[in-house]
Parts: structure tokens; C-alpha cells; sequence
């Protein structure tokens, strides 16, 4: 089935984004990754590394300076059109605030029926409301809230909605971009959940974005690791987790927390020594 | 839930402890008999989720909502803070208990050189500038602040969010505290400038022999840090005592249920995460969404 020849889902070639600006810094710098059908690839690194970035010219949001996204072999930074169209909606994405995400003028039918509406997939509007509710109960949430505003959910509630409307339109793939970060652990654990079902479900493959190394390997069989715009180093989830080859890849994986008070303990103490050399030298 | 083996008599004690808040529709109690205890040279976690009430806790102890109708008592080397006037209060600010929050810019006062605001509480107890100013340049550098001297002089908004957050440490320690209180302070750093972070405050709290109550809803960060944790939800804590037993042997279902809603690196990838801590999910208000 995975022959070396299969046209992947997703794929990102040397892409570059730069950002007019007092340093006109190069937000992302050579980026490629590719994504094949039914994967997770997880996308980690610091703040400001350019994962959002990246995304945003994935998802068409943004224009590359340089580079191409190419959707099951379509260059789409090329394409235009319906054509363009057509592709792109095979791509959705998901934001990390749920609170500015959503329009909170519009109900949740009209939320998650948008698209639907809009990409001419169901123009009859009795069928696209059944398709809603649906689409509402595979995110976990029944068609009570159909005629509910997103300011009356919470955080875990419209991220559902959100993904819920990303789902709408039929996509292959979603970028989801630090969907769990603003929520509680109990809550992130629900979605989290959700998305391990609809991977199983739909056979949806990701990009997914988190700071979170611990979330990235509970949902990503694959991860790329992003620093100062770059890609530094990607491979799969054991080989990245185990036996990083990049430095920066071991910097961050020392530095997460882990909920275990013995395996803390010892770390602290290996990276006493390690750490006297490194300690002073943060820039500002 | 008293009576747990410390080390010598705490320095903090919290007992029964309850808040709230005038709103439109009465008094709303949000902290509701809260006993917490921390000693000389021990470091305790407060976990929980978002509004369960840790925030609203750390200030009370040291009473920065003027709103808020407290009860109970606050025991800092065993005078109690509720009890004191504002004078009183102020000088134990900073003095006996130093504060770190979440978000360094919002407690940096944008106009005023980082310098300036470190030495304020050395100054206020009268020390002179010269010996203020060599205090704060060896804190800052301590702090792994590059070439501090020259810092010292420079504005809050010219230092990067982990750098800020190393000169509210500075301006919280500087005054030896022998309580310190962190409410969230690495939520919004990345993780190695988190781990550093926490080191340092670890390393002074140690050297100083402070008390440190140490905020936050990371039970990795808890781990990492404490000596003993205390769960709270919903304005109670629901268990308390030494990490490695509850983490290991969580008596309260709520944090077993914590604990398991928790990925970790070396966990079976995609096992079902535990959402039994998860409130249901509510729903909050009626149809059309009005306001809370
Ligand atoms: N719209 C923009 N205008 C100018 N600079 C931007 C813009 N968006 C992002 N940047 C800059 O690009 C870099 C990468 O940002 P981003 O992709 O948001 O990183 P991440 O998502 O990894 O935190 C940062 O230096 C950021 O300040
Ligand atoms: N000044 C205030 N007035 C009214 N309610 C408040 C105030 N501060 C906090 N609360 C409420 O108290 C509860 C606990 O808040 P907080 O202590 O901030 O929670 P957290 O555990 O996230 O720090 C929340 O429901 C919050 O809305
Ligand atoms: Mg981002
Ligand atoms: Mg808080």
C-alpha cells in the first residue's frame, strides 16, 4: 500500500516566508515536510519558530514568498480558480483560541453549515441541517445546540464546534494549530480523544501544531521540529523521541516537565551538570 | 487535613480560608476552606484547573483584592495578615513574603529602568543606592541576566518575556522574603526558559531557606518542583501530601482523574486519556447566549 511512489496528501516544498518588518525576519526559512494519507505529523518548537507560519501557507492563508504546497500532487500556490478551490477544501484548519475563532454572531447551525453551503456541497437547507447535527454528534455534542451563539460554550465546547465546521466540508486533512493549548488538562484530554476517533473513524490525517512535546507524541506518528524558521529535524515519533540527532531536538525534550517525581528528580540531577555550562548564555 | 509531618513550624499558614466577591446577584464564595501550610526551606505545589481558585488564594495572602470579603486566617511567622492594617500588610509585602505572577509585564512598571524597581524594596528599607544597586546587578546576574550592570539600566519592554520574568523574581527575592509565593510564573515561557526559570527560583529558595508556594496547573511542573502538592477544585482542596505518594497513590478520585487525563512522553501514543476531572462540559447559559 505505501509504495515509495504514492503521491503524498500533503506536501510543503522549500518554503519561505518573510515578514516585511523592522528585521524583515525569515519567518520560515526552506521549509518541506511532507504528510501521506491517514498520518499525523506533528509540527513543535519554540515560540516564534514559524509554526504558525507554516501552516498559514499551508492552508492558503498566507503566500509564500518561495516554495510550493502541493495537494495530492496539485501545486495549489500555482493553481487558481475552482480548481483551486475544489483542492484547498480537501485542506481545513483549526485555531487555537476558541473564544476569536468562531463569529459569535452566528449560531452553531450556521457555523458548522457554512461551509457546506458555501462549496455548494449541500445547497437544500433542511438535508445541509441534518447533516449538522451529524456532524455535531461526531464531535460529541447533540443537536439540542443547534440555535446556540459560541459565547454561551466553553473553551472545550466551541474547539469542538470549531473542528466540527472544519469537518463540514469534506476535508482529507486538517492543521490544527495549537488546538488544546488554551485548555484545561481534563479538557484537552476530551479533544485530544476526539481527534484520535476521527483519525480512526475518517481516516483524517494532520498537521499538527503544539508546544506541548508530551501531546505531540500521544496523537503524531510523525514529528518535524521547527527552530529560528528552519526544520531542524524530522523522522518518526520513536526515532525523534528516543534518539533525537539534532541538538536542539535533545535542549527541548530535557526541558520538558514530567508528571513522574522520581524520574524528575533524576533528570535534575543529570542536568545539574550539564546545565552550569549552558545557564548563563540565554540571550535577551 | 492538618497534621502532616513538617519540617519545624510553617512559616505560612493558611486556615480555613474562605473568599468572596460581591457580584450583581449576591456574594459569590470562591475559595471555601482552604488549610495549607508551608514551612522554613519547603516548597508546596497549589494544582488545579483554570477557576478553581489558586489565583484568588495566593492573593489573598497577602490581600491585593480590596473587593474580596475574606475569613479565616493568614498566618505569615505567625502574625495573621488578615488581621493587620494596610500599613502592616505593606510591609510585608516584599519584606517577609515576596510575590511572582503569571504575566511579568502587567507587574513591570513600564516607565521605570529594571534597576530601579529591584532595588524599590531594598530603597524603601532604607538602604542606600550604591549598595542597593551592587545587590541587584549580583541578583541579576545570578539569574543568568547577561552582563547585568549594563541591564540595570534598561526598560522593561527591552527585555524578552523570559528575561522579564527573571527581573520580577529579582524584584520578589531581593529582599530576602522568607515566603515566596509564584503564581503561574512560567505559563507563558517556553519550556527551556521555563525549566531554567524554575531552577533558579528553586536554587534561591534553597540557599535563602525561604517557603515557596508555587501556583500552577502543570503537573509536570509540580513534580519537577515540590516536596509536598495540594489538589484544589472548586475552591476546596480536595487532597493534599508528598508528591511521590500522590502521585503515585492518589487517595481522591479527582486526582487520580487528573493524573490520568495527562499524555506523557513514554506513555502507549494514542491510549485514551482519562476525562473524568472534565465538569461534564457545560453549558452555561440559555439559548440566546446572553452574558454570564
Ligand atoms: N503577520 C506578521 N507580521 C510580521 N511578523 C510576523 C507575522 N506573523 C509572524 N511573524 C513573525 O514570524 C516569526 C514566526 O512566527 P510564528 O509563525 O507565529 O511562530 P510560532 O507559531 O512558531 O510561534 C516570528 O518572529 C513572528 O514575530
Ligand atoms: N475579583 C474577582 N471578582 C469576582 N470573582 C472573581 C475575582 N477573581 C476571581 N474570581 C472568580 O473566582 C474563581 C477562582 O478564580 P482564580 O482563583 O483566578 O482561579 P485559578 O485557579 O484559575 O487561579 C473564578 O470563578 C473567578 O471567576
Ligand atoms: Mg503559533
Ligand atoms: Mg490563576
Amino acid at each position: 500500500m505505501n509504495t515509495a511512489e504514492e503521491t503524498p496528501l500533503l506536501e510543503a516544498r522549500n518554503l519561505v516566508k518573510t515578514f516585511s518588518g523592522r528585521s524583515g525576519t525569515r519567518a520560515v526559512n526552506d521549509v518541506s515536510f511532507t504528510v501521506r494519507r491517514g498520518e499525523a505529523l506533528g509540527l513543535v518548537g519554540e515560540s516564534g519558530s514559524g509554526k504558525s507560519t507554516t501552516a498559514r501557507c499551508v492552508a492558503g492563508l498566507l503566500h509564500p514568498d518561495s516554495g510550493q504546497v502541493l495537494i495530492a500532487g496539485q501545486d495549489v500556490t500555482r493553481a487558481r480558480g475552482r480548481a483551486l478551490r475544489a483542492t484547498r477544501r480537501r485542506i481545513q484548519m483549526v485555531f487555537q483560541d476558541p473564544y476569536s475563532s468562531l463569529n459569535p454572531r452566528m449560531t452553531v447551525a450556521d457555523l458548522v453549515g457554512e461551509g457546506m453551503y458555501v462549496h455548494g456541497i449541500e445547497p437544500d437547507r433542511v438535508r445541509r441541517r441534518d447533516r449538522t447535527v451529524e456532524l455535531l454528534e461526531t464531535v460529541g455534542m447533540g443537536s439540542e445546540h443547534l440555535d446556540r451563539y459560541p459565547r454561551s460554550f466553553s473553551g472545550g465546547q466551541r474547539q469542538r464546534i470549531a473542528i466540527a465546521r472544519a469537518l463540514a466540508v469534506g476535508p482529507d486533512l486538517l492543521i490544527c494549530d495549537e488546538p488544546v493549548a488554551s485548555l484545561d488538562v481534563s479538557v484537552q484530554a476530551q479533544v485530544l480523544n476526539l481527534f484520535g476517533d476521527l483519525r480512526e473513524k475518517l481516516g483524517l490525517s494532520l498537521l499538527f501544531i503544539a508546544h506541548d512535546l508530551a501531546v505531540v507524541h500521544h496523537l503524531c506518528g510523525r514529528v518535524a521540529v521547527m527552530n529560528s524558521g528552519r526544520v531542524v529535524e524530522q523522522g518518526d515519533r520513536e526515532q525523534v523521541y528516543t534518539s533525537p540527532r539534532h541538538p536542539y531536538t535533545r535542549a527541548l525534550l530535557d526541558a520538558v516537565p514530567v508528571p513522574d517525581p522520581a524520574a524528575e528528580r533524576a533528570r535534575a540531577a543529570g542536568r545539574g551538570a550539564v546545565h552550569t555550562q549552558n545557564h548563563h548564555e540565554e540571550k535577551r | 487535613m492538618s497534621g502532616h509531618p513538617t519540617q519545624g513550624t510553617p512559616l505560612l499558614r493558611i486556615q480555613d480560608l474562605c473568599v468572596s466577591y460581591p457580584t450583581p446577584d449576591g456574594l459569590k464564595e470562591v475559595v471555601r476552606g482552604v488549610d495549607l501550610s508551608v514551612s522554613r526551606g519547603e516548597r508546596v505545589a497549589l494544582v488545579g484547573e483554570s477557576g478553581s481558585g489558586k489565583s484568588v488564594t495566593a492573593r489573598s495572602v497577602l490581600r491585593l483584592d480590596s473587593e474580596a470579603r475574606t475569613s479565616g486566617r493568614v498566618l505569615i511567622d505567625g502574625q495573621d495578615v488578615l488581621e493587620m492594617n494596610s500599613k502592616e500588610v505593606r510591609r510585608v509585602r516584599g519584606a517577609r513574603a515576596g510575590l511572582v505572577f503569571q504575566d511579568p509585564l502587567a507587574s513591570l512598571n513600564p516607565v521605570k529602568t529594571v534597576g530601579w524597581q529591584i532595588t524599590q524594596p531594598l530603597r524603601i528599607r532604607g538602604m542606600g543606592r550604591r549598595e542597593a544597586r551592587r545587590r541587584a546587578v549580583d541578583l541579576l546576574g545570578r539569574l543568568g541576566v547577561a552582563d547585568p550592570a549594563r541591564r540595570f539600566d534598561d526598560y522593561p519592554h527591552q527585555f524578552s518575556g523570559g528575561m522579564r520574568q527573571r527581573v520580577v523574581i529579582a524584584i520578589a527575592v531581593i529582599a530576602e522574603p522568607q515566603v515566596l509565593i509564584a503564581d503561574e510564573p512560567t505559563t507563558a515561557l517556553d519550556v527551556q526558559v521555563q525549566a531554567q526559570v524554575l531552577e533558579l527560583l528553586g536554587e534561591l529558595a534553597q540557599e535563602k531557606d525561604m517557603a515557596v508556594l508555587l501556583i500552577t496547573h502543570d503537573l509536570g511542573i509540580v513534580a519537577g518542583f515540590a516536596q509536598r502538592v495540594a489538589v484544589m477544585r472548586d475552591g476546596k482542596l480536595v487532597e493534599e501530601g508528598d508528591v511521590d505518594r500522590v502521585y503515585a497513590s492518589p487517595r481522591h478520585p479527582y486526582t487520580r482523574a487528573l493524573l490520568d487525563a495527562v499524555p506523557r512522553i513514554g506513555d502507549q501514543p494514542g491510549r485514551r486519556l482519562g476525562t473524568a476531572a472534565a465538569t461534564a462540559d457545560p453549558v452555561s447559559v440559555s439559548p440566546e447566549g446572553e452574558e454570564l
